[in-house]
């Protein structure tokens, strides 16, 4: 029989995650119990040597009784990891291919879901105002980190990544120059405020909450990466719900329809890039 | 049971050092390999083409909640983590970079060491740093067998050292015999690991 103590580590350590896990779901309502779970064991052992805390059954114990210490972990759960145009291939097939489509509307609902500190949200807003469709545009951008929603609606970066972004810009197919979208002041900027016109910055949860209306276009990047299969197809259903016929789904270019249960109802726009288009229904 | 992964991390010079290991190993090698490649975070895919050009064993980079199956090896996708989850399903990941590095040698071992304990190989190659070595230790303490580059063969020789460093490795191989020693210990022990139970 095997004994050792790194397999049974191992498995009590899996045990106490399930019980925090669950106590921060009973108490809170926050569920993360779906979540990968390589990925969580990773954020919450981080924490732990960080914290004074010596095991995860104290961590548990801690955060039944201390909200601040929720807060700390809710910030380690949600990577916050984003850039503005990332990906910018990405822009630069949604506006081939998706773009020429959204301007036979009148109106155009988009849903940024995880938006984190906004800076895609941003990206969109500029591309669809470059394009001339912003005007008629509702963008709402949720998450559930609600800290990353207050950074994402002061739309204030630091002026070290500009860089980064203004080649991101560049190459995902902007139309000036990425000078225009901001002002620089110390070592921060400030974007353009009519950039902010047409957003609803909102606290969505992915996880408990569902449809708030009938999107013509999702974008939804590297959340999903984070959740276990299960949850991932529990989200994809709660898109193709809240997506009109012809409307387009965006996920991170790791990210993808294709192990889950809803491939068949959507076309595939860009396999790459993975931009999709729900399937018109009968 | 018999070993059910390789995990292999490498950096400077490593492109060099995969090909040598892998273009040994046959079509139908029985256990998937997931290789953590430090990388350029704008590269595309050309490590894995090349690499799946020249060798016999299919290589590609690694998608999100694939299952992980023999006779493929699995790249990082670059500026991702590699992690796997315990039911044999690859995860990604793009949380901060680890040892300034993401991918990060580290959080692949230690997260392959949680899904597959004992029967795990894990390989440190090449490298000017210490990352991997944290995850070797770790795949040691769950009883994974440990390879190690001879520091000698390496073009970088900082990482194999550290590793040796870190925890008491089971083989200090030169560069162009892990392919083979690889191939003998798949061949001897996979589906007849004894000797723990």
């Amino acid at each position: 029989m095997i004994h050792d103590r790194c397999l049974n580590n191992l498995e009590n350590e899996d045990l106490e995650i399930r019980f925090l896990l669950e106590a921060i779901f009973l108490k809170y309502g926050y569920d993360f119990r779906d979540y990968s779970k390589a990925h969580m064991k990773r954020r919450i052992m981080h924490r732990l040597s960080l914290s004074e805390l010596n095991s995860i059954s104290q961590m548990q114990h801690q955060v039944l009784y201390d909200r601040v210490f929720l807060e700390t972990l809710l910030n380690d759960f949600s990577i916050n990891v984003t850039e503005m145009f990332r990906d910018p291939p990405f822009y630069k097939t949604f506006r081939q291919e998706v773009v020429p489509v959204l301007k036979t509307y009148p109106f155009i609902k988009v849903w940024h879901a995880g938006c984190s500190s906004g800076e895609e949200v941003y990206s969109m807003a500029i591309l669809l105002k470059e394009e001339g469709l912003y005007e008629r545009t509702q963008i709402y951008a949720t998450d559930f980190n609600v800290e990353v929603l207050e950074k994402a609606q002061q739309a204030i970066y630091p002026i070290d990544d500009i860089k980064d972004y203004t080649y991101n810009y560049q190459k995902s197919g902007g139309l000036t120059s990425f000078a225009d979208y901001y002002i620089a002041r110390y070592d921060s900027v400030i974007l353009d405020h009519t950039l902010k016109k047409k957003i609803i910055f909102a606290d969505h949860n992915l996880v408990t909450d569902g449809v708030f209306g009938e999107m013509h276009v999702i974008i939804c990047r590297n959340v999903l990466i984070y959740f276990n299969k299960e949850l991932q197809n529990k989200v994809f259903k709660l898109f193709y719900e809240s997506l009109r016929n012809g409307g387009f789904l965006g996920v991170g270019t790791k990210e993808s329809l294709r192990f889950s249960d809803y491939m068949e109802k959507f076309d595939t726009i860009s396999e790459n890039l993975k931009i999709y288009q729900k399937k018109f229904e009968a | 049971m018999g070993y059910r992964a390789i995990v292999i991390g490498s950096s400077t010079g490593g492109m060099e050092a995969l090909r040598i290991i892998l273009e040994v190993l046959p079509k139908d090698f029985p256990v998937p390999i997931l290789v953590a490649q430090h990388i350029s975070s704008h590269s595309d895919n050309y490590l894995a083409k090349f690499l799946d050009n020249v060798c016999k064993v299919s290589v590609k980079e690694a998608e999100e909640k694939e299952k992980a199956s023999p006779g493929q090896v699995y790249l990082a996708p670059p500026n991702y983590h590699l992690l796997v989850e315990q039911d044999g399903l690859i995860s990604l990941s793009v949380e901060a970079r680890v040892s300034y590095a993401r991918p990060s040698i580290d959080v692949l071992f230690e997260s392959a060491a949680e899904a597959y304990n004992r029967d795990l190989i894990g390989i440190v190659l090449t490298g000017a740093n210490s990352d991997g070595s944290r995850g070797l230790k770790k795949i040691k303490e769950c009883h994974g067998l440990t390879i190690v580059q001879d520091p000698n063969t390496a073009l970088a020789e900082a990482m194999p050292r550290a590793a040796i460093g870190a925890t008491k490795v089971d083989y200090i191989t030169p560069l162009t015999e892990i392919g083979q020693l690889l191939n003998k210990i798949i061949k001897g022990k996979s589906g007849d690991k004894s000797g723990y139970e």
